[in-house]
Order: structure tokens, then C-alpha cells, then sequence
């Protein structure tokens, strides 16, 4: 009972915050750049718009286009299931650990990328050709970040991962998990269309890559994309909060310390989420083909990472 | 004895695939009749085959069917056939995709009613089936040889059968070469052998052991792994894979991708696991190495190519590296003394065995619907085929999340072993070997993430969006009998993806025979609902759980939806076309065109050219037409293949003085030789 409660809860906490961090994500942003802004509730606003309208579908799609909404969305929902939020143990760790993760983000992006090629437009083809790309090569980078940390811990189940990161043995400064971060933070920015690879606020130009994979989504089509694309950023944000970082998460399901890790959570998350605001600030986009670059930067600290283990045990 | 027995079975497996070459030769003249008997027997021999090999692995390691083919007088030379765990196994693939693969080709085969044989293709794909089940349950060497030989010409048919065409031939011609170069090495590895035990059975060489000196158990090792590797198609003797496999008619594609290169990886396993005793590092360190590399370069060429068969026959090349990944990490860990995560490897590298075979299959068969109802294999004159082959269109879809490696289905499980026996390698070794095991899952990951890139174009550009041709917008579904075939491989698919617990028990006589180890109680876990290894904490996964999960979810947007957009209406319209006057497929994005950017960072390996002619009256910007050429170029033909095969020419071309044609400067080349060896000898 308590485990399909917390499987409810944690579904909850992820749907109902992923919003409002990319509305802060905006938000600060703006600010920052001397703009007033949209208030931070402003994607829920969004949500509920895209919902109530009126959808308009290419007629040269098929069932692929409306089916990669559900999958987009529910995946990177499932996704988010296997993660620990609150508690070290997530709901549905059972059911994979961070291979699992990355494995159901890259189908939603599979089905994302088709759609986007259904409508037969040049925009979207060439919105699912960049995306494909710059997955592909974020995605050795992620995974030797993954191990560095999952080595360590001797599972690949993200519970045990948080947990062997509780003991005394963990230590806040360990320059193996700080470029494992920061590695895994330049794909966190791939991954989400953050700025130095793809910029969220286009719409309409040659330069978009996740936009135009949406161009001929609309109403509560586009609202399951939209919103799953703020659980996916969530979700890669928890993953990285949670196990670099697991000071205050939850080890039992008492209020006290369910209180605390409430608490720790959010204030990661918000210091993660002006990390990206100060990074999409203070950067230009990069061209498609520097996009390789930077990435190999991230493989390469990773590597590091990695060869550090033999120094720092 | 036991009238269902594991050997009687098989006896009538191999019974019926000789039944199919003999009728189907009968019936030459009479199409529909050769079709219905030669692929008829083939469909009953998969089913006795499924039944021997599954009665093989539940009766354990000892080997139950053992019987002679025919009994011979000659020394050395026997004919005998024995099904152990590991044959058995590969047995059961090659039994499972002659069922599928068979049922559709009822159906395919008519489509060369009038133009070909079908009783010779009934016969040639006969042939290689009987041939390829005797590879895999043969117990010596002779018996072993014979059989690969006869599967080769086999294959060269199959390749050839459209001889009309120059590119078949030079394909056939190419394929023919190499396979009989590879075949050379095995020889000369198998006589090693003999050398050391006197005798060609296979039960001899398992009793040799480490009994060899190292360096013929290296020389050994070498000729084995090009002999093999030549078959399977690893990175840099590949060249013959991307030619041969798509020319062949799309049914013994399917069987040559799905199952032929899976002989090299028995013969591989076979030999290094079972005959050649404990293995130095770096025998595994190799096998690693040769596998990470092929599935990285497979998957980049497979990307650029756009021509659908040649784009999964690259992809053959990938998985094979996938799959000896597996089986290097196999052999380190035997060498590290480690025989649980050794047999942990093993499984993982087997399991994408029978993945690849059965969602290869299913590609090369979709393809092959398509390449029948489109007669081409152009993916740029493709396009909008959801709509006219729907069934196909869902069936290709399936293949191409499966060999994307996305869960739930069966690719992401076989994927997921494997990486969780390169993890826990890290920690078998302090040298600085163990960082390999993370870099190759890193690369592992790349591949992933390619070969996803790469079926979103190979599905996106062929079924999608608008027709890019007329053949393409008059397309016809396939037939019944095709769709039959391709669905039984669907639901192959979805029952090794979401029931893995259940079918890693088939392994625990491979592993119990390989490794003295039995894995299948440690991985099935929750009443075999998830797979984990408990012993070594290395992670769970349900891939059944995750799609019940999904299904479970499912209503959170179902109900948002009914309390928001009740009064949400839907219209068709256009696809946005920047305000111009309409959109046309001349305008919808290319197969070449998505490839580009992975073209342009991996330039430094492709070294794309490109050519534009324009032709204009006023302005380069007006264009009347416009011929656009793009070329890659391929690297190990380039720099490898056409130096090598210069300088055999160069030397041959020297070699023809002592060739003059003269007797009696002949008598004398055998005269000197004569004495030579006669010194030799004293």
C-alpha cells in the first residue's frame, strides 16, 4: 500500500513541478536579461491553453503522429518513476535503474524525432535529423559519467547508487563525482535544448531543433509534448541533484526527514536551475557543427573522471 | 528409446530440408508447386529443429542426439553429428527463423513466378539450411568443414541468383573470395588441432585443453578469429557483407544476416570457449577491441547509407560487434578467473544472438515487402508507405525499436546484459586493462544512439510523409502469407523483450557446460517477472513491468484531456508551408539529407565529396536544373583492400616469367623441389 501510495505521490510531485521549474528557468532569465518576463506559473497557464484548443493535423500524417505524444510523455514519466526524488528508494526501482532511465528517454525521443518527420514538412525533418545527432553524441559522454558514479557504487539501480553515497564514506568534495558533474551537466543541456546547442525561445528559424520537431504539433497534442519535455528536464535534473548530491534525501518515510529532504530538494533544484540560467545567459548559441565540440569536452571529463578513480579511492 | 527424442528429431529436421532440394528440383517446371513443396519442407524441418534443439537444452550438457550421417571406412574421416547445449542453441535459432522466414516466402516467392526458377531458389534455400543446422550440430572436424562448404556455395547461389545484373555478380564473385579465404584459415586452425590430438572429433579437441604450446594455441587463436570473423562480418573483413547480403532475394537475406554470420560466432565460442583451455588477456582484450570497433564503424556506414538492404546489412556488422563484446568480456573474465560474470558475458553475447537473428530477420523481410511492392531499394524514391502497407509499415517498426535497443522490447534487454558485464568488469582487474570495460559501454552507448538515429531515418524516410515516387504511391500491401512470417518474428520480439527471466533458463546448459555456472536462479527475479543479477547488485530491470507501467499511466493524459478539452475539436489541414502554394515530397527532407550532420562530424572517417552542377540563364540563384552527386568514401577499401590487391597483382604480374610455358623448365621447378624437400627430410 505504502509503495503504490508513494508510486502515486512521486507521479504527482513530478507532473506538478516540472512546470513550474521551467517557468522559473524562464523566469530568472528574463530577469536577468533585464526583461520582466512571464510570471513563473506561466507554463501551467500554457498547459491548460493547448488543452482547451481546437488541434489542426497535417493531412499527410498517420497514426505515428498522434501516438508519439503518449509515448514522449509517458515515457519520460516512467522515467522520472525509477529516479529518487524524496526518499532514497524510488517507487519503481525494481523496474530498471539508470540504464533503464536513459533507455526510455531515448525512446521517447525515437518517436519524438518520427513524428516530427510525419507531417512531411523540410522543418521537421530537419528538427529530428539534429536531434538524432546530438543525441547520439551526448550519449557516450552520459554514459561514462553514469558508470564513473555506478563503479563506485557497484549497481546501476539509482536507489543503491544514492545509497552507497550516504555512508561515511561519501565526501562532499571528490573531484571524480565533480567531473563526472560537470560532465553530465553539459548533456543536461544538450539533452533539454538549453542554449550553447539549441535554443528554446525560436520558433520559425533555421536554428531550431526541438521546436521544429514540434511545428505542426498543436493543442493537447502539443501540451503532451511540451509537458513531457519539462518532466524529461526534471528528470535529468533529479538524476543529477539526487546522486551527485544526495545531502538530505530521505532514508526512512518519517515526516521528519521526509520534511528535511522536501526542503533539500527543492533548494537543489533551484540551485541547478539558476546554474542553466547563468550558463543560457552568459553563452551564445553555438553553431550545429561546434555542438561535437562541446561534447567531446564532456566525454573527455568524463574519461577523466573515470582515470581519476585510480587516484582518488 | 524415446520416440521424441532430441536426435530422432533432428534426423527428420535434416530429412526434410533434403526432402525440400529434392522436390522442389522435381517439380521445376511447375511454379506454384515447387514453391509450396520447397518452402513446405523447409517450414517442417524449422519445427523438427525447434523441437530437437529445445529437447537438447532441457536434456542438459551430455549431448543426447548423437548419430553418424552416413557411415565411412575412410580414417580420420567421419561424419558424425552430435547436438551439445551450445549447438543446440544455435540450432534453435536457425530452426526458429527457417519456420518464419519460410512462411513468408510462400508468399514471396511469387513474385518471381514467370521471371526465375523458384524451384532452384526452393532448392538453393534448402541447401542452406541443411547446411547450416549440420554446421552447428556436427562433432568433428571433417564433418564440421564439409558442412561450411557446402552452406558457402550455398550462399554464393543464394547471391547470385539474380545473376542478370553486373552488381549481383561482382557481389557473388566478392562474397565467393573472401568466404573461401576465411574457410583457409579454419583449415589450417583445425589442423593445429589435429596435430595436437591425432584425431578430427570434437571431443578430443575439448579434452586438449591448454595441452598446446602458447604459441600455437596464439597461432591457433589467429587463424580461428579471421577464419570466423571473415564469416561474421567484424571490422576490417567486412567489405563482402554490404555487397553480397542485399542482392540476394530479401527471404535469404534474411537468412543470410539473420543466421549465416551467426556460424562465425558459434565456430568463435565453439573454439575459444570450448577447445582452446584458459585464455591469455589478450585474447580477450582483442575480441573486445575487434568488437567495439565493428559495432561503431557498422553503424556510422549503415548511416549513410540509403539504400534500405545495404543500410541492414551494415547493421548485421554492428551487431555482430555487439554480440563478440559479449564474448571478449567473456574471455577476460575467464582469464581473470571470474566464471560467473564470464558466464554473465557469455549470456549477454548469446541473447543478442538470437536478438539480432530474429529482428534482423524481420527488417530484411519488411524490406523485402517493400522492395517488392516498390521494385526499388532506393530509400529517396520511398516515402508515405504507412498508408498503402500499414501491416508491414507496424511490423518494420517493431525490428526497428528492437534493434534500436529501446525498451521494453528485446534489443534494450540483450543490450542492458551486456552492459551490466562490462560494469562489473571494472572491478575484476587492478591493471589498467579495466578501463576498456567502461569504454567500450561508453562506445556501446554511441552505437545505441547511432543505430536509434539511424532507423528513425530508415522508418521515417521509407514510410512516412508524403510518396516520393509513383511506384511508391501505388504501392500494394504484401501478401498474407508474408505478413504471417513477419508476425511471428513480431511476437518473437516482444516475448525476449518482455519475458527475459523466463528465457534465460535456456542458457543454464551452455554456461553449466562452458563454465560449470548456471545463472538463470540469480537473474530471474520476482517470480521471473524482473531480470537482476542478486549475487553481484548490479541492477534490476522489467522490461514487462515498464510496459505495464506504461499502460497503467495512461489515463493521466486520457483524463486531462476530458476535464480540459471537451469541446476541443480536431481539423485536418495542410502542412505548414511557409505561405508558398503547397507543399510537394520534392520538398520533404532526404535520407541523405538527414544523415548530414553525422556525415559532417565524422568527416575525418567518410571524407564526403560532393558535387553540384547548376544550370542557369541570369543567376546562380535561378537555377533550370540542378545535379547534385554526394560520395563517401570507403576506407578500408580504399586504404586497405585496393593496396593489398595491388600489390598480389604487382606480384603476380612478376611471378608469370617463371611461367614461360616451356615443359621442360617446368620439369625442373618439380626436380629442384623434389631435391629441396629430399634435403629437408635427411
Amino acid at each position: 500500500m505504502t509503495a503504490v501510495l508513494a508510486l502515486f505521490l512521486q507521479a504527482l510531485l513530478l507532473l506538478a513541478l516540472a512546470p513550474v521549474v521551467t517557468g522559473c528557468i524562464r523566469s530568472w532569465k528574463a530577469r536577468l536579461q533585464n526583461r520582466r518576463g512571464p510570471p513563473v506559473w506561466q507554463p501551467y497557464l500554457d498547459l491548460a491553453k493547448f488543452l482547451r484548443k481546437d488541434m489542426v493535423i497535417s493531412e499527410h500524417t498517420s497514426w505515428v503522429f498522434w501516438f508519439a505524444p503518449y509515448v514522449v510523455f509517458l515515457s519520460a514519466l516512467l522515467a522520472g518513476l525509477m529516479v529518487p526524488m524524496l526518499t532514497a528508494q524510488a517507487p519503481l526501482s525494481l523496474f530498471g535503474g539508470v540504464l533503464a532511465v536513459v533507455g526510455l528517454l531515448a525512446l521517447g525521443r525515437f518517436f519524438l524525432a518520427l513524428g516530427g518527420l510525419d507531417p512531411g514538412s523540410a522543418f521537421g525533418g530537419m528538427g529530428s535529423s539534429r536531434e538524432m545527432t546530438i543525441a547520439a553524441i551526448a550519449e557516450p559522454a552520459m554514459m561514462l559519467a553514469i558508470f564513473t558514479v555506478a563503479i563506485g557504487a557497484g549497481s546501476t539501480d539509482l536507489s543503491q547508487m544514492v545509497q552507497a553515497s550516504q555512508g561515511p564514506a561519501w565526501k562532499l568534495f571528490n573531484p571524480t563525482h565533480a567531473m563526472a558533474f560537470v560532465a553530465l551537466f553539459i548533456v543536461l543541456l544538450a539533452e533539454t535544448g538549453r542554449i550553447p546547442v539549441d535554443n528554446p525561445a525560436t520558433h520559425l528559424e533555421l536554428t531550431m531543433v526541438h521546436e521544429a520537431m514540434l511545428l505542426e504539433y498543436s493543442g493537447r497534442y502539443l501540451a503532451l509534448m511540451e509537458w513531457g519535455a519539462s518532466v524529461k528536464q526534471l528528470v535529468l535534473m533529479t538524476l543529477l541533484a539526487n546522486v551527485f548530491l544526495p545531502l538530505g534525501i530521505a532514508t526512512d518515510a518519517s515526516p521528519a526527514a521526509l520534511g528535511l529532504s522536501v526542503l533539500a530538494y527543492l533548494g537543489k533544484l533551484l540551485v541547478l536551475a539558476a546554474e542553466v540560467v547563468l550558463v543560457e545567459t552568459t553563452n551564445a548559441k553555438l553553431r550545429l557543427f561546434r555542438v561535437p565540440d562541446l561534447l567531446s569536452a564532456a566525454f573527455v571529463l568524463a574519461t577523466l573522471a573515470l582515470l581519476s578513480t585510480f587516484l582518488f579511492r | 528409446m524415446d520416440a521424441l527424442s532430441s536426435g530422432f528429431l533432428l534426423k527428420i529436421a535434416l530429412l526434410a530440408y533434403a526432402a525440400g532440394i529434392v522436390g522442389s528440383l522435381s517439380a521445376l517446371g511447375r511454379e506454384k508447386a515447387a514453391n509450396c513443396i520447397g518452402f513446405g519442407s523447409a517450414i517442417l524441418g524449422g519445427l523438427c529443429g525447434i523441437g530437437a534443439a529445445v529437447l537438447g537444452l532441457a536434456s542438459g550438457t551430455a549431448g543426447t542426439a548423437a548419430f553418424e550421417v552416413w557411415p565411412s571406412a575412410v580414417p580420420y574421416v567421419k561424419f558424425s553429428v552430435k547436438l551439445d547445449a551450445l549447438g543446440a542453441f544455435f540450432v534453435l535459432i536457425v530452426s526458429l527463423l527457417s519456420v518464419a522466414v519460410s512462411i513468408y516466402s510462400l508468399g514471396y516467392a511469387r513474385g518471381f513466378y514467370g521471371r526465375k526458377q523458384v524451384g532452384v531458389l526452393g532448392a538453393l534455400y534448402n541447401v542452406l539450411l541443411l547446411a547450416i543446422t549440420l554446421v552447428f550440430s556436427s562433432a568433428d572436424a571433417f564433418c564440421f568443414l564439409v558442412a561450411w562448404e557446402i552452406m558457402a556455395l550455398a550462399a554464393y547461389c543464394l547471391v547470385s541468383f539474380e545473376h542478370e545484373k553486373s552488381e549481383t555478380r561482382n557481389a557473388g564473385v566478392l562474397f565467393f573470395i573472401m568466404s573461401h579465404i576465411g574457410t583457409g584459415c579454419l583449415v589450417l586452425g583445425f589442423l593445429l588441432l589435429f596435430q595436437a590430438t591425432g584425431d578430427f572429433g570434437f571431443e578430443g579437441f575439448r579434452a586438449l585443453g591448454g595441452g598446446m604450446s602458447p604459441a600455437r594455441r596464439d597461432a591457433a587463436f589467429l587463424l580461428f578469429l579471421f577464419g570466423f570473423g571473415m564469416k561474421a562480418g567484424i571490422v576490417p573483413l567486412h567489405v563482402w557483407l554490404p555487397e553480397a547480403h542485399p542482392v540476394a532475394p530479401s527471404n535469404a537475406s534474411a537468412l543470410l544476416s539473420g543466421v549465416l554470420i551467426k556460424t562465425g560466432i558459434y565456430g568463435l565460442t565453439r573454439v575459444l570457449l570450448d577447445f582452446l583451455g584458459a585464455p591469455p588477456n589478450w585474447w580477450g582484450v582483442t575480441v573486445l577491441t575487434i568488437g567495439t570497433v565493428s559495432a561503431v564503424l557498422g553503424v556510422l556506414y549503415a548511416l549513410m547509407e540509403h539504400d534500405l538492404k545495404r543500410l541492414l546489412a551494415y547493421h548485421s556488422i554492428e551487431n555482430i560487434g555487439i554480440i563478440l563484446m559479449g564474448l571478449g568480456a567473456s574471455l577476460m573474465f575467464l582469464h581473470t578467473h571470474h566464471p560467473v560474470l564470464a558466464a554473465l558475458a557469455l549470456i549477454a553475447g548469446l541473447y543478442h544472438t538470437i536478438n539480432h537473428a530474429i529482428f534482423k530477420a524481420l527488417l530484411f523481410l519488411g524490406a523485402g515487402a517493400v522492395l517488392q511492392a516498390t521494385h526499388t531499394r532506393n530509400m529517396e524514391e520511398l516515402g508515405g508507405l504507412i498508408k498503402r502497407m500499414p501491416k508491414t509499415a507496424l511490423c518494420f517498426l517493431v525490428g526497428a525499436v528492437a534493434i534500436s535497443a529501446l525498451p521494453p522490447l528485446n534489443g534494450f534487454v540483450s543490450e542492458w546484459l551486456t552492459y551490466q558485464s562490462l560494469l562489473q568488469g571494472f572491478g575484476t582487474t587492478s591493471s589498467l586493462v579495466r578501463l576498456l570495460f567502461p569504454l567500450s559501454g561508453a562506445m556501446l552507448a554511441l552505437t545505441g544512439a547511432l543505430a536509434a538515429a539511424c532507423f528513425v531515418k530508415a522508418f521515417g524516410i521509407t514510410f512516412l510523409a508524403q510518396p516520393r515516387s509513383e511506384p511508391a504511391a501505388q504501392a500494394q500491401e504484401a501478401t498474407p502469407a508474408m505478413l504471417a512470417g513477419m508476425g511471428l518474428l513480431v511476437i518473437a520480439c516482444l516475448f525476449l523483450g518482455l519475458f527475459p527471466a523466463t528465457f534465460v533458463k535456456l542458457f543454464d546448459p551452455i554456461t553449466r557446460q562452458l563454465m560449470g555456472q548456471e545463472l538463470s536462479s540469480q537473474l530471474g527475479l520476482a517470480h521471473g517477472l524482473a531480470l537482476g543479477n542478486t549475487r553481484l547488485h548490479g541492477g534490476t530491470i522489467s522490461t514487462l513491468g515498464m510496459a505495464l507501467m506504461g499502460i497503467c499511466l495512461l489515463p493521466v493524459p486520457l483524463v486531462l484531456w476530458l476535464w480540459f478539452g471537451r469541446q476541443a475539436g480536431t481539423r485536418i489541414g495542410p502542412t505548414w508551408d511557409c505561405g508558398l502554394r503547397g507543399l510537394t515530397p520534392a520538398m520533404e527532407y532526404t535520407a541523405t539529407g538527414f544523415s548530414k550532420p553525422i556525415r559532417m562530424i565524422f568527416k575525418a572517417l567518410f571524407r564526403p565529396r560532393r558535387e553540384v552542377q547548376r544550370e542557369y540563364d541570369y543567376s546562380p540563384y535561378f537555377a533550370k536544373t540542378l545535379r547534385f552527386q554526394s560520395h563517401i568514401e570507403e576506407a578500408f577499401v580504399t586504404r586497405l583492400y585496393r593496396p593489398f590487391n595491388r600489390a598480389v597483382l604487382r606480384s603476380s604480374g612478376r611471378m608469370r616469367a617463371l611461367q614461360a610455358g616451356s615443359i621442360q623448365a617446368y620439369l625442373i621447378y618439380i626436380f629442384v623441389t623434389l631435391l629441396v624437400l629430399l634435403l629437408l627430410a635427411l
